[in-house]
C-alpha cells in the first residue's frame, strides 16, 4: 500500500457523510474546546519556559536536587501504577464477575478517590500511617515506617490511581463471555493456561490504558503526597513540590522549566504505552 | 436502547443539578455591605475572624455604612503571588515584609515606601519563635542548643515553602551567631545539625503543628508563638508545654493597603480605616487575646500579657540587613539552606 492511497482513504474518512449531520460544527467545536482548555495552557507553559532554552532546561534537570525529585516522582509513580494494574484488575474482576451482597455499594466506593480533594486523602492517609495512627502503630512494632518515607508516597499514589485501572478494565471484563472459559476448560486447558491465554489477551489494551492513566495521574499528584511524604530533600521530595518551591521564590521560569521537563517525560512515557497498546491490539485483536 | 435513554436522562439531570448548585453558591457569596478583601497568611485565621466583625461594628457606628470584610488565608508567598496575578486584595496582612515588597515591585500597586506609612514598621502586632514540647519536657529542651543534639527529633516547616519557617531558621542562626561569637562556619554546622534532626519538612506552619500535635511525631516543634499557644488551647495544656528560648527573633508581620486595588474599587477610605483600626485599643486587646504581641501592650488585658514570656530579641533588619538580603543569602537557590540540606 502506497502512502498516497492511505492519505486518500483518510481524506475520504474525514469528509464521509454520516447518518447524523453536524460533523463540521462538532469538529470545529472539539478543536476550539480542546485548544481553549488543553492546548493553549500547555503552549503557554512551554512558551514561558522557552526563555530558558534547551540548555537551561538541561541545567535544571541536572541540578542534583531536581534530578533526585524527578527520579522519585517517576519511579514511585511507575511502581504505584504497577500495583494499581494488578490489584485494579482483581477488583474489577470481582466486581463484574461475582454477585454478592453490597456489590453496588463497593462498586461506588471505587470512585471515591476521584471525588475526594487529594489533600484530604493525604491527610487521612498520613493520620492512618503515622507512627501513632491505626496502621502506623501496628507496623511500628515490626519497625516498618510508612508515613514520612518514600513508602508513604507510594501509598498515596496507589490510592489516587486505583479507579483508573478498575474503570477502564471493567467494561471489557463484562463483555468477556464465560463460554470462552468453559470452552477452554473443555478443551483441556489448565486454569492458569485459561487465564494467561484466553482471558488476559483481550484485556491487555484496556489494562495498558488504565496503567497509563494511573501513571500520568500519579506524576502530577501534589496534594495527597506532600502530607505523607516528609518532603526531605534528595529523599522524599517530589518534583511538583519543587515547582511550588520555585514559585515561592517568584522564579516562574524555573518552575515552568521543571513542569516542561515533567511534561516531556510524561509525554514520552504515554507515547510508549500507546505504542505498546497499538501493538497489543494488532497482536491480540481488538475487543 | 432503554438503558441508553435512562442514562441520558440521568446525565441531563446531573448537569442541571450541577447548574443549580453552582448558581446557589454564586448567589450566596453576594451579601449585603461593601466588601473589603483582606489577603492574609495561614496562622492569622483565628485572629481576623475576631477582628473583622469588630471592625464592621465600629465602622457601622461611625458612618452608618455596612461593610463585609472578606478574609483569604494561605501561605504568605502564595498569597503574594495571587495578588501579583490579579487577586483584588484591598489590604494585605502577610508574614514577611519581603512578600509585600515583591507585590510593590512587580505590580506597582503599592508604593515602595509602604512600610513607613503606618506606625511600628507597619506591624500592628509582632510575634516570635518559641518551642512546643511534650508535657514534662522529656528531652529537657531549654534553648536552641538542645535542638542540635543527636536523638532529638525537631519538627519545623520547610523554609523554601513557608514564610514562618524562615523565621525559625533565622532564629536558630541568630542564636548560633551569638553562641559562636559571630563565627559563620560554626553557626552553619550548628543549624545544619538542627535540620538533620528534622524527619519531616511540612510545606506550611499549620502542617507542622498538625504533624507534631496530632500525628505525635517529634520531640519539639519550632513554632510561631501564637501558633504554639493555639496548639496548647486546641489540644490541651495537659499534653504540651511551651519553652521560650533565651534569645529569639522578633517577627514583624506587616500590613499594607494595596493602593491600586483599593482605589479601583473605591475602597481607599475603608481600607485605611481597617488598617488603622488594628492599632486601636479594641483591636490591640483582641490581638493579645490571640497570643500575638500587641504594638500597644497598655490596651491588652493583663492576663493575656502574662502569657507572653520575656525573651531577648534580634530583628531581621539589625542581624541580617533586612529581608531581601536574608532571603538571598539563606533561602534562594544555591543559598545556605540548600547547602546544609546536601
Amino acid at each position: 500500500m502506497t502512502s498516497s492511497t492511505v492519505a486518500g482513504r483518510d481524506a475520504r474518512r474525514f469528509t464521509a457523510p454520516s447518518v447524523i449531520p453536524g460533523f463540521g460544527l462538532t469538529f470545529g467545536y472539539t478543536l476550539f474546546y480542546l485548544a481553549l482548555v488543553v492546548l493553549i495552557p500547555l503552549a503557554t507553559l512551554i512558551w514561558r519556559s522557552s526563555e530558558l532554552g534547551l540548555s537551561g532546561l538541561y541545567q535544571i534537570a541536572m541540578e542534583p536536587r531536581v534530578a533526585a525529585a524527578l527520579r522519585t516522582t517517576f519511579l514511585i509513580s511507575f511502581g504505584a501504577a504497577v500495583v494499581d494494574l494488578v490489584f485494579g484488575l482483581v477488583v474489577a474482576w470481582v466486581l463484574t464477575r461475582y454477585d454478592f451482597f453490597g456489590r453496588r455499594l463497593l462498586d461506588a466506593f471505587v470512585d471515591l478517590p476521584f471525588a475526594l480533594p487529594t489533600a484530604v486523602a493525604g491527610i487521612s492517609l498520613a493520620a492512618l500511617y503515622a507512627p501513632n495512627g491505626w496502621f502506623g502503630e501496628a507496623l511500628a512494632r515490626y519497625d516498618i515506617k510508612i508515613a514520612y518515607t518514600r513508602w508513604g508516597i507510594l501509598v498515596a499514589l496507589i490510592f489516587i490511581g486505583l479507579p483508573f485501572v478498575v474503570r477502564t478494565v471493567q467494561p471489557i471484563i463484562s463483555e468477556l463471555e464465560v463460554e470462552l472459559e468453559e470452552a477452554s476448560a473443555t478443551l483441556g486447558a489448565a486454569r492458569l493456561q485459561t487465564v494467561v491465554r484466553v482471558l488476559l489477551p483481550p484485556l491487555v489494551p484496556a489494562l495498558l490504558t488504565g496503567f497509563a492513566l494511573a501513571f500520568a495521574r500519579a506524576i502530577g499528584e501534589y496534594g495527597s503526597v506532600i502530607f505523607i511524604a516528609g518532603n526531605i530533600a534528595y529523599v522524599s521530595e517530589i518534583a511538583p513540590l519543587l515547582i511550588v518551591v520555585k514559585l515561592e521564590q517568584y522564579d516562574v521560569a524555573g518552575a515552568t522549566g521543571i513542569a516542561t521537563i515533567m511534561l516531556a517525560f510524561s509525554f514520552a512515557a504515554l507515547l510508549a504505552i500507546n505504542l505498546a497498546q497499538a501493538w497489543s491490539r494488532r497482536r491480540y485483536g481488538h475487543v | 436502547m432503554h438503558q441508553g435513554r435512562g442514562r441520558l436522562r440521568s446525565i441531563l439531570r446531573a448537569v442541571s443539578f450541577a447548574g443549580v448548585a453552582i448558581g446557589a453558591v454564586w448567589g450566596a457569596s453576594a451579601q449585603a455591605g461593601q466588601p473589603l478583601l483582606n489577603v492574609s497568611y495561614d496562622p492569622t485565621r483565628e485572629l481576623y475572624k475576631q477582628i473583622n466583625p469588630a471592625f464592621a461594628a465600629s465602622w457601622k457606628s461611625k458612618t452608618g455604612e455596612a461593610v463585609e470584610v472578606q478574609a483569604s488565608h494561605a501561605g504568605s508567598g502564595a498569597q503574594a503571588r495571587a495578588v501579583i496575578d490579579g487577586l483584588g486584595a484591598d489590604v494585605v496582612t502577610l508574614a514577611l515584609a519581603a512578600d509585600i515588597d515583591t507585590i510593590a515591585n512587580k505590580t506597582g500597586k503599592i508604593p515602595a515606601d509602604w512600610q513607613k506609612r503606618l506606625p511600628n514598621n507597619s506591624s500592628p502586632y509582632t510575634s516570635t519563635i518559641v518551642f512546643l514540647v511534650r508535657k514534662g519536657n522529656p528531652k529537657a529542651i531549654k534553648d536552641w542548643d538542645d535542638l542540635a543534639k543527636p536523638g532529638v527529633a525537631v519538627i519545623t516547616p520547610n523554609p523554601k515553602t513557608s514564610g514562618g519557617a524562615r523565621w525559625n531558621f533565622l532564629g536558630a542562626w541568630a542564636f548560633g551567631l551569638k553562641k559562636f561569637g559571630g563565627d559563620e562556619g560554626k553557626t552553619k554546622e550548628f543549624v545544619k545539625a538542627i535540620y538533620k534532626n528534622a524527619p519531616v519538612l511540612d510545606t506550611g506552619a499549620r502542617g507542622s503543628t498538625i504533624t507534631f500535635a496530632q500525628r505525635g511525631l517529634g520531640d519539639v516543634l519550632i513554632a510561631w508563638e501564637n501558633e504554639a499557644f493555639l496548639a496548647l488551647k486546641e489540644f490541651g495544656a495537659d499534653k504540651f508545654e511551651i519553652v521560650a528560648p533565651k534569645l529569639s527573633i522578633l517577627a514583624e508581620p506587616p500590613v499594607a493597603i494595596v493602593d491600586g486595588n483599593a482605589d479601583a474599587k473605591g475602597n481607599r477610605k475603608l481600607a485605611e480605616a481597617y488598617l488603622n483600626f488594628l492599632y486601636t485599643p479594641e483591636a490591640q486587646a483582641i490581638i493579645a487575646k490571640n497570643f500575638y504581641r500587641p504594638a500597644h501592650p497598655e490596651h491588652a488585658a493583663k492576663d493575656d500579657l502574662k502569657n507572653l514570656p520575656k525573651i531577648e530579641f534580634v530583628t531581621v533588619d539589625k542581624a541580617f540587613g533586612g529581608w531581601s538580603a536574608a532571603q538571598k543569602k539563606f533561602f534562594a537557590d544555591g543559598g545556605v539552606f540548600d547547602d546544609i540540606q546536601k
